[in-house]
């Protein structure tokens, strides 16, 4: 097991905080006892509207970086968009952030007990995607 | 014809484009309204208003570099679609510009190829799928002619939206309800070539 200085941190973006916030809570609840992964929200725009900020991804993604990589999930639209044209910058984001193509709330859960449990990048990239996977009748 | 095009020349173009969007704010909002969300006219008021901010301490001198910095500029700021949309159409144009203190006309027309390309792929588009690019393609196309030419077919292209049904974004979820209305994106990528036009008739 890897400590916190290992993990892969975990990024929210939705155009809603609220929604970014609750999901990040539920994530880090159901990864259960010990240390999670570090995660932050980055929901709706920096004066608190429905949409996406190019800032708060950005300072999100700098704040759960230990070196180990970054997955961003993504909502919808311009969400989507805003995280593909911030990685084309090259400096915005810090190195080993990646836009991982996921279900935002299932994604999001199976990413954070991925990165708790030590999983590198690419196993919480695929853990994450495979929640695409899970049907529901 | 003006086919000699430095650094100012698109400082004055993109501050041409702030006060269009800003007078035209309102209708791309209502234009908006009808199929989206409500917020494009706010929001390009918002980026272009941080593209003229960030161009005034005139740090960027050469075209690309101006068109890079107001890229960067509408990524960060618009807060919508349209800025990662936009901010990648104008970063990518000043990257295929390069360094030089001056372009030609051609030269832009092929680097806006360039920018429109990067468009598509990034957001998906293609043309008849009721979005920018339906007026973004026809209007590079034209460059190659004049500016003016380039302007009529933006504004051509965006009319040409509105019997079309939405294939991408969120007015796709409209289906057949999208069908009637013009294209927000289109129309304010026609206010761009506009703006260009309007520059370069100003600077002849």
């Amino acid at each position: 097991m890897s400590d916190d200085t290992q993990r892969v941190g975990i990024v929210l973006v939705s155009h809603s905080a609220a929604v970014a916030t609750a999901v990040a809570d539920l994530a880090t609840g159901l990864a259960g006892g010990g240390g999670t992964a570090p995660i932050a929200a980055a929901g709706g725009t920096e004066d608190g509207g429905l949409g996406t900020s190019a800032e708060l991804i950005s300072g999100a993604a700098h704040s759960v970086d230990r070196g180990a990589g970054v997955a961003v999930l993504v909502d919808l639209g311009s969400a989507v968009l805003t995280v593909k044209a911030l990685l084309a910058e090259g400096d915005e984001l810090p190195d080993g952030a990646r836009l991982v193509d996921a279900p935002f709330v299932e994604g999001a859960v199976a990413a954070v007990v991925t990165a708790s449990a030590g999983g590198d990048l690419d196993a919480v990239a695929a853990a994450a995607g495979e929640a695409y996977g899970y049907r529901k009748e | 014809m003006l086919d000699v095009l430095d650094g100012d020349f698109f400082r004055r173009w993109l501050t041409t484009a702030a006060a269009t969007v800003d007078r035209e704010a309102d209708r791309l909002t209502e234009l908006d309204s009808a199929i989206g969300d409500a917020d494009h006219g706010a929001n390009l008021r918002r980026g272009f208003a941080a593209v003229t901010e960030a161009l005034a301490p005139r740090d960027a001198d050469h075209p690309g570099a101006v068109l890079v910095l107001a890229g960067r500029q509408l990524i960060s700021k618009v807060g919508g679609a349209s800025g990662p949309l936009y901010g990648t159409l104008l970063r990518t144009t000043g990257k295929a510009l390069g360094d030089g203190a001056e372009v030609s006309r051609e030269e832009l027309a092929q680097a806006l190829r360039a920018g429109v390309d990067a468009v598509t792929k990034l957001g998906g588009a293609t043309p008849g799928d009721k979005t920018m690019v339906d007026a973004l393609v026809p209007a590079v196309d034209a460059l190659s002619t004049s500016f003016d030419a380039a302007r009529d077919a933006a504004e051509q292209g965006a009319e040409a939206t509105i019997p079309l049904q939405a294939r991408k974004g969120r007015a796709s979820y409209l289906g057949e309800r999208s069908i009637g209305h013009q294209d927000p994106g289109a129309t304010s990528s026609a206010l761009l070539f506009a703006a260009l036009a309007e520059t370069a008739e100003a600077t002849r």
